[in-house]
Parts: structure tokens; sequence; C-alpha cells
């Protein structure tokens, strides 16, 4: 018997109306879960000034995907886990953190967490929500947020753990081994498959022969759904309904949410080589943030001044972490060499006392003027 | 004090981790009711129940992620690998993962997890269950890797690494398993990383080395002594990172030096040990630096007694330092 259905849910109609929505969701709740749609929206139009004029190497833009992060976050509690991967981060500003903390990495400065050792977009949080840090392999982080979950289930916890991959890290190892993991051991994760129809220039159709992805759970006894991607509801209900079976112990749910990246895979990237320009098209007209919008003016809840005051806030607050973490300076050469253990062994404190020794006797290291081609 | 084989020494050394701390956990393929396919865990499963003692599915990978994930979140694992040359679908987890969680998140997050995997060679396992891949591993900063050669050090050094707050490879030498007793304390105990082990005392040549090939340089030491040459045998047991200053006394105080590894020799282990001396000893050095290794070739089945290095090719590289 067939767990999936392919078909997607979606729950905002084009008129704004909505169907098969019947939850309880608060007006202050919606109208968060729009600005940081917006605030996402802001960061990445920012963040590509930024990459284009040199001031930041590099950018992973979200233009077309935010209702499925953002729906996706809203199911979670504060006390839930995050594994993310490197187009995700609505998530963690759904939750409190605050933009000027995202754009401490972006800088790599020295009050970005990661101590500028990352490259941008690879942010880690541990507060108001456990954001775990992004790697760059694809799916690595797929089986330890299955770890995760089972940490808290032997505690006795009802944490649920969501991970997000795209549909390029379906094809992962990764994938695979979390969920063959997760469900041997009914683990409390929710998995979310954004399917955002390009695994950089690869298409659905050149990544896999499967009928969909969220089908892929079925061999691993995951059950799997469909969402239309772009439907902030839709997304919000699904992993709501996830979330709430992981809760009671129901064990995992592959979600897939098709969605479609507007931008390039990521500020190096330029799609127009690849991506049909009817594909974009069509996905204009389904771009998740006026139809939210829509829904939030049909439901009351919004009107034009309301809207251009909200998309005002958001810019202003994102343009003033800019200005803040510009200004930080960069991390000392110290954090080359710290962190890689709890404490510094010899020869790597041997290593770090001779690059300061070179420093002092020919000066700094000059940095290079390198592009980075992904 | 115990008499214990150094397989059984691992067995307490997992009992004690679990019986201090109820946030050990140890799993792996055929760890739980079967206790392992070297009986390493035997016992753990009935004594402390299927959550903490588990078997997984066949996918290393799996193993070693949800084991960086569980680290993360508040326990300590000790996951297993069947045979060390079955590690590598997991190298991406260990390497790119594990090793680099607290410097890429600035400490937020880490992985104080404890990978236990029998390697080398010496039970006629052929190309697959019997390679020595430390090189791998100690090209990993962040990474710790550890390999015991004595029942005493065998569960110190496990206590130490469940405890460190770092990921640690932790390679058994499998030749060892039942071949070597010793006494061992019981309870707790820590043998602490990253400090060597004096196994045999002289003054005219060091041989260094680590696992299995520790009785072998001991063997070749003692025939050395017949003729003459006082041999010491520095046992390394924590690789990554290395007491380095360690190495280079005992190679300073002797000016005659061995390495000895299972390990092909291209860029294997010996290579560090051979240019550290080069750059920090040369001046006290009175022969050239020989290293006594696997064959560079995978590892042979039938002819496994030609390719592992034994007590005659470590004398006969004894003897060549010794008169140079």
């Amino acid at each position: 018997m067939t767990m999936t259905s392919n078909e997607p849910v979606s729950v905002i109609q084009p008129d704004g109306g909505v169907r098969g929505f019947d939850e309880k969701v608060d007006a202050a709740e919606l109208l968060h879960a729009y600005r940081t749609m917006l605030a996402v929206r802001a960061f990445d139009a920012i963040c590509l000034k930024l990459q284009r004029s040199g001031r930041i190497g590099f950018s992973i833009p979200n233009e077309g995907v935010e209702a499925t992060q953002v729906g996706a976050a809203s199911a979670l509690r504060k006390s839930d886990w995050i594994f993310p991967s490197y187009r995700d981060f609505g998530m963690a500003l759904y939750h409190g953190v605050k933009p000027v903390e995202m754009m401490h990495n972006m800088f790599g400065n020295a009050l970005d967490s990661a101590r500028g050792r990352q490259m941008p977009v690879h942010f880690s949080f541990t507060q108001p929500i456990r954001f775990v840090s992004i790697s760059s392999p694809i799916g690595t982080h797929v089986p330890q947020a299955v770890g995760a979950a089972y940490a808290a289930q032997l505690r006795g916890e009802d944490t649920v753990v969501l991970t997000s991959f795209g549909d390029g890290g379906t094809s992962s190892l990764g994938f695979h081994s979390g969920l063959l993991f997760a469900g041997v051991w009914k683990s409390p994760v929710v998995f979310l498959c954004q399917n955002n129809g390009w695994a950089i220039s690869c298409s659905t159709e050149e990544q896999t022969a499967s009928d969909g992805f969220a089908i892929k759970g079925e061999a691993y006894g995951v059950p799997g759904v469909v969402v239309d991607g772009n439907d902030l509801l839709a997304v919000r209900k699904v992993t709501a309904e996830a979330v709430a079976r992981a809760r009671a112990g129901g064990g995992p749910t592959l979600i897939e949410a098709k969605t479609f990246r507007m931008g390039g895979h990521s500020t190096s990237d330029d799609p127009k080589r690849y991506v049909p320009a009817e594909q974009v098209e069509y996905w204009k007209a389904r771009d998740p943030l006026p139809r939210f919008g829509r829904y939030l003016t049909k439901a009351g809840l919004l009107d034009a001044s309301k809207d251009a005051a909200l998309k005002a806030e958001v810019e202003a607050e994102i343009a003033a972490a800019v200005k803040q973490a510009e200004q930080v300076g960069h991390p000392g050469l110290e954090t080359i060499f710290s962190d890689v253990y709890a404490t510094l062994p010899a020869h790597i404190r041997k290593q770090g006392e001779e690059a300061f020794d070179l420093a002092a006797r020919r000066g700094g290291a000059a940095a290079g003027e390198g592009a980075f081609p992904l | 004090m115990a008499t214990l084989t150094l397989l059984q020494a691992i067995t307490d050394g997992l009992k004690t981790a679990m019986k201090d701390d109820a946030s050990v956990l140890v799993f792996g393929e055929d760890v739980g009711k079967k206790g392992g396919v070297f009986l390493a865990t035997e016992g753990l499963q009935k004594e402390f129940g299927a959550k903490r003692c588990f078997d997984t599915p066949l996918s290393e990978d799996g193993i070693i992620g949800a084991a960086i994930g569980m680290a993360m979140n508040g326990l300590r694992p000790v996951a297993e690998i069947q045979f060390q040359d079955f590690i590598f679908p997991a190298f991406d987890q260990i390497v790119s993962e594990a090793a680099k969680l607290r410097y890429r998140s600035g400490g937020q997050y880490t992985a104080p997890l404890v990978i236990r995997t029998p390697y080398g060679g010496g039970i006629r396992g052929g190309l697959y269950h019997s390679q020595s891949g430390e090189a791998y591993f100690c090209h990993t900063p962040g990474l710790k890797v550890v390999v015991p050669s004595t029942p005493h050090d065998a569960k110190g050094l496990l206590l130490a690494s469940i405890a460190d707050p770092d990921p640690v490879l932790f390679l058994e030498p499998k030749a060892l398993y039942r071949s070597v007793k010793g006494e061992v304390p019981e309870g707790h105990y820590k043998v602490e990383l990253s400090t060597l082990r004096e196994a045999r005392a002289g003054k005219d040549v060091v041989v260094f080395c680590y696992g299995a090939m520790v009785p072998v340089a001991q063997k070749a030491a003692e025939e050395a002594a017949a003729s003459g040459i006082e041999t010491r045998v520095i046992d390394l047991r924590t690789l990554l990172p290395l007491d380095e200053e360690g190495v280079l006394e005992h190679a300073k105080s002797t000016g005659r030096v061995v390495v000895l590894h299972e390990a092909p020799r291209f860029c294997g282990f010996g290579a560090e040990i051979s240019a550290l001396i080069a750059e920090h000893a040369i001046e006290y050095m009175e022969a050239p630096v020989v290293r006594v290794t696997g064959f560079d070739t995978p590892f042979p089945n039938t002819l496994e007694h030609h390719y592992l290095p034994d007590h005659r090719r470590v004398l006969d590289a004894i003897e060549r330092v010794a008169r140079f």
C-alpha cells in the first residue's frame, strides 16, 4: 500500500481565500511569518548588492522559497532543533535570530559565531532555537538530525528535529542513511525536501527517475507528503501535522515542498544559462510573498499602507545590520588556531607562534582577490 | 588487579564508562545481541539495556552521522565500525563533520564521540579486513587518533577517549586482541592522551611504533641485545595530537631511529616522524632514520606474514642504524 500522494497539499487559493485550513493561528503570528518572508527577501537583496560591489564574497539567494522555510519553521517550538541546509536562514529569522548576527557571518568578522572561518551563509546559532552549524557537503547533516533526535528520545524529552535539504540532497549518502535510521528508530524527525527544481544546473529530471521525492521515504517506512511549497499555510499545516505525529511518538515524515528558486544557486551562478525563461515566468506568477499577502489582505490583517510600512521596517533593520557588521574588524590571527580542539595542542600552538612571529618580522599576509566559482 | 586480554580490557573499559555515565552509549553493526564480531561488547546489552547498547543498520555513514548528532545533543556515543577497512563510507562524517564542528561553529556545537574500530593484519583477512588507515585520519585537524598496545593502556586510553571533549578515533590492534595479557586495574582510571610509553629501555637505538607493532619491536630489541645493541622501544599510543617533544627527546638522546608501522610507507605515519626529526633534531642524528613498514601495495592474504613487518625486518633495521 502506498503511503504517499503526489497531489500537493495547498491551502491558499488564487483569490486569497483558503481551503482546508482550520488551524487557529493568531494574527500576530501570521503577520510575523509575513514579516519574516519580507526580511528574507530584503536580506537577499542587500547581500546581492554587497556581493556585486565586492563588500562580501558570496551569498545564497532565497527568492521564491521563503514560504517553505518560514512555513516549516512556524510549526516548531523554540526547544526543537533545526539541521538546516544553506538555503534556510528564514527559519532562524522566524525564531528570532537578529539580522545583525547573520550579517556578522556574511562579513566573516570578529563577532561572527564561526569567527569568519566559514564562507558566508554558513550560519550557526544556539539561541533562541538550535539552528545547527551549516556545512557545505550535501546531506551530511541528515543522519546527524536523527542522532540528535535519539538523544532527546532517550532522555524522554518531546523535542522534534527538523532537517532540511534540497532536491539534489536526496541523492546524497546522508539522505538515505538518515531516512533508514529514522525509520528503524521511529525518530521524532521531520525531513523537509525543498524541491526547488534545480541542483545548481541539474534539473529534477536529471536528478532522479523517481516519481517525485516524497515517495522515496516509503522504502524506509517513512511516510511522505507533497505540499505546495509556495503556500505558507499549506507548508505550515503539513509540517505541524508531521511535528505533532513525531512529538507523540508516531515517527518521522518526509515532506516534499514543491517550490522554485527564482535566483541563482548562489551569487556566483547565472541561472539564465540553464533555466528556461518560461519556467521562471510560470513560478513568478506563483510568488509566495504576494500570495500570502493576498490571504492576509482578504483576512483583514494587511493593507497596502501596512505592507509598505512592514517592508520599510525590515529594510531599515537590515541596512542597520550591514552598517553595524561592516564596522567590525576581522577576527584575530589567533582564531585560525583556536577551536580546533577544546584545548590547544602543542603542535598547533607552535604553528600559531610561528605565524605571529612571521607577521612581526615581515608584516601581515595580504588578502587575496580570488573569486569563488560556485 | 585482574589479568585480562586486550579485548577483555576494552570490554571492561566500556562497562566502566557505561556504569559511570548514563550518557555513554555503545552501538554499531552486530554489537548488541551478538556482542560484536570480536565480542568486544559482549554482555553490554544485557547489563545496560537495548537503548544504550544496540545494533544498527549496515551503514557506516549512518552510524557515525547519528553518533555526531547524539554527541551534539549531550550524549557520549561510542560507535563501533566493525573493521577499519569499512570506515570509508563514514569518511565524510568523520573528516568533514565531526572533526570540523567545533571550529566551524566557534565552539557552539561539538562532537565528543569515540569511534572504536579494529585495524591491522594478522588474522588472514586479506585486502579488506587487515588495513591500517591511520594516516588518512592523522591528516585531519580536529580529530584525535589513539592506538593502544597493552590491556592496561587499552582500558585507560579508552576511558580517557570517552571523557575527551573532542572526537577520537580509537584503533584497536586486532592481532593483539587475544594474544596479549596483562594486569588491568579495576574501576575507573585514565591514561592521558598524547603521552608516550617506554615499552623497553635502551640507549643505542630507539624504535617508534604503536599498536600491534609494539610486541614485534620488543622481540627484535631482545634479539638485538644479544649482539650488544641496547634498543629503546617507544609506544606512541596517541598519533594525533602527537607528543612531538617526547619523540624529539628520544631521537636526540639516541641519535639512531627506526620507525615501525604496518601501514604502507608512502605518506605513512613514519614519514611524519622522520620529517619531524629531520626538521628539529638532524644535528643529533648519527644515522639516517629507517622506516620499517608494510609495502606500498594492497594488503595480501596468503602472504600476509611477508607483508607485515616482523622481528627479522625490525632487527635488520636496528642493526643497520646501529652500525651506520
